[in-house]
């Protein structure tokens, strides 16, 4: 059964229609890449499933539950974290604090050192920089910390938006690096980017979204070597 | 020295009203204009406590902080909570419309004369009145300082507490944290509510006198004061008011100026909003949805 349902879904901004009818899925393990142009929408789906935008309809099932029905708010703990575009970390506040919140959900204390110590052996620049002000880290430490706040609730899915974006080559190898292990380590991951060389190479399977719509799916291994994405997304 | 200590107890009051209006405007990105006559309702609250048969002042000061953080709870369910997302400029009106709505509620209740409050004063301890410092005064800006240092613990090291300063900074990326976003707007009016509660008591031993408009004017001086510290910042609001309070009582104190105190409080706002528009210890932050 899948992990993640999505069936059907239609998201408005006033009036106009920013998803028409988008449907897919994400099996438990798998890492799956949804890919299109800038405007395509794939903000939107990953802001709908995780409650900050309320679709008009469709179904968005997370391990048999209703999240159209769930508040953003209660998402968290069902086992889904989201990186969001952008990064959004809480810049005035110290890299420790940005962590801790993202394991505002837990109370169990063993449990929240076990997730701290998990994230500073991914992200050992993060236990170097405890104290320093989100805010002032390096545009690759921010997205690291962004994924390590993610990562502080040990999540069962894990929703990553343009993790790659303003960052140089060797930064970009290094997050896909680290969401390859952290797949490995039993992470189910949904990812949307723009950089779709990179994001196939890691994916299990694909999604490529247009103005709205699925326009093509599959293995991440054949749409790497299909003709029409190879002009549209990879530039060749 | 008289005056300075003067400035800081008129200060503190002005930097607890100020910690309202700051606090809601952090985390719920409005002005809540009706903050002043929160203070307002907790003089009333306190002027009928008092004139039972066996007044007791704690009592009054209790009823005084529950009145005013239900009344603030109650104003942000019914008339702000309504209007989330609506343009700044609706919540900014209705939020005067509250302010007339209180006053007008105090009018009918409690008429427009104002009440004396009885037995509100505090000993005079004969040590400090050599000096002509008040009691009130010492006790007010003591009791100030204390609040403020556990507000600020409060909110440095609780959980609501960081919870607060996530939500002020993105609501969206506070609740992706699984933070409850309105459980988080409504505490922060109830203690916003419950610091102006504090701010009557203060205010009724410098003036014993309950009145529907009471509210306005340390209203709007602690709504400057909180725009010159920066408004959203907690510290900023501290620091604000006390130096509001402080120019207050230095005007006040030299005869040909004193008529013009209110008038140069007023001006200091439009030079510092002209200098730094964002107050002194104010953020300039980037907004998102
Ligand atoms: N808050 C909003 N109000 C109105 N329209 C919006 C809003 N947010 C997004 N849109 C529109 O919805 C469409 C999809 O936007 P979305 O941000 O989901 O795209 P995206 O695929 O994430 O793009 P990018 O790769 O540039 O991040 C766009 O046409 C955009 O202009
Ligand atoms: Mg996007």
């Amino acid at each position: 059964m899948a992990m993640l349902k999505i069936e059907n879904l239609q998201v408005y901004y006033g009036f106009i229609n920013a998803i028409k009818g988008v449907s897919f899925e994400v099996n438990e393990g798998e890492i799956i890449a949804l890919i299109g142009a800038n405007g395509a929408g794939k903000t939107t789906i990953l802001h709908t499933v995780t409650g900050l935008i309320t679709p008009k309809s469709g179904k968005i099932e997370f391990e048999g539950i209703n999240l159209v029905k769930t508040p953003a708010h209660k998402i968290v703990s069902l086992g889904m974290s989201h990186v969001p575009e952008g990064r959004r970390i809480f810049q005035q506040l110290s890299v420790y604090d940005n962590l801790r919140l993202g394991a505002f959900t837990l109370t169990d204390k063993k449990q929240i050192e076990k997730n701290f110590e998990y994230v500073y052996h991914h992200f050992p620049v993060l236990a170097e920089r405890k104290k320093q002000i989100a805010g002032t880290l390096s545009g690759g430490e921010q997205q690291m910390l962004a994924m390590g706040r993610a990562l502080m609730t040990n999540p069962k899915m894990l929703l990553m938006d343009e993790p790659s974006m303003g960052l140089s080559p060797i930064f970009v190898n290094e997050i896909f690096h680290i969401i390859g292990e952290v797949s490995r380590d039993g992470t189910t991951v949904l990812l949307v980017e723009q950089n779709a060389k990179k994001a196939l190479s890691i994916a299990d399977r694909a999604y490529v979204l247009e103005a709205g719509r699925i326009s093509l799916e599959g293995k991440a291994s054949d749409l790497i070597n299909d003709e029409n994405v190879k002009k549209a997304y990879l530039g060749e | 020295m008289i005056t300075l200590i003067d400035g800081l107890s008129l200060g503190s009051i002005y930097a607890l009203i100020a910690l309202g209006y700051t606090m809601v405007y952090g985390i719920a990105k409005m002005l809540n204009f009706a903050h002043g006559d929160i203070i307002m309702v907790g003089a009333y609250a306190i002027y009928v406590a008092m004139s039972f048969a066996n007044p007791n002042p704690v009592i009054a000061l209790i009823s005084s902080i529950i009145v005013c953080t239900l009344l603030g709870v109650f104003v942000e369910k019914f008339a702000y909570k309504p209007l989330r997302g609506a343009s700044p400029l609706a919540v900014l009106i209705t939020a005067i419309g509250v302010s007339y709505f209180l006053q007008s509620v105090a009018q009918i209740v409690f008429g427009s004369q104002p009440k004396p409050v009885s037995g509100w004063k505090l000993p005079k301890i004969e040590f400090l009145n050599q000096f002509g410092i008040t009691t009130g005064a010492v006790v007010t800006l003591i009791a100030g300082i204390l609040i403020m240092v556990a507000l600020t613990l409060f909110i440095n090291i609780t959980r609501t507490g960081s919870a607060m300063l996530a939500v002020s900074e993105d609501k969206g990326a506070a609740k992706l944290m699984g933070i409850n976003v309105n459980k988080i707007i409504t505490i922060t009016f109830a203690i916003g509510s419950a610091l102006a509660s504090f701010a009557s008591m203060f205010y009724l031993l410098q003036i014993p006198n309950a009145e529907p408009t009471l509210g306005a004017m340390p209203g709007i001086k602690a709504f400057t004061a909180a725009v010159i510290g920066g408004i959203g910042s907690i510290p900023g609001a501290m620091l604000g008011g006390m130096v509001l309070g402080v120019i207050e009582k230095i005007c006040l104190s030299i005869e040909v100026i004193s008529p013009y105190t209110t008038a140069i409080e007023f001006s200091l706002l439009i030079l510092i909003l002209l200098v730094k528009p964002t107050g002194f210890l104010g953020r300039t932050t980037k907004e998102k949805v």
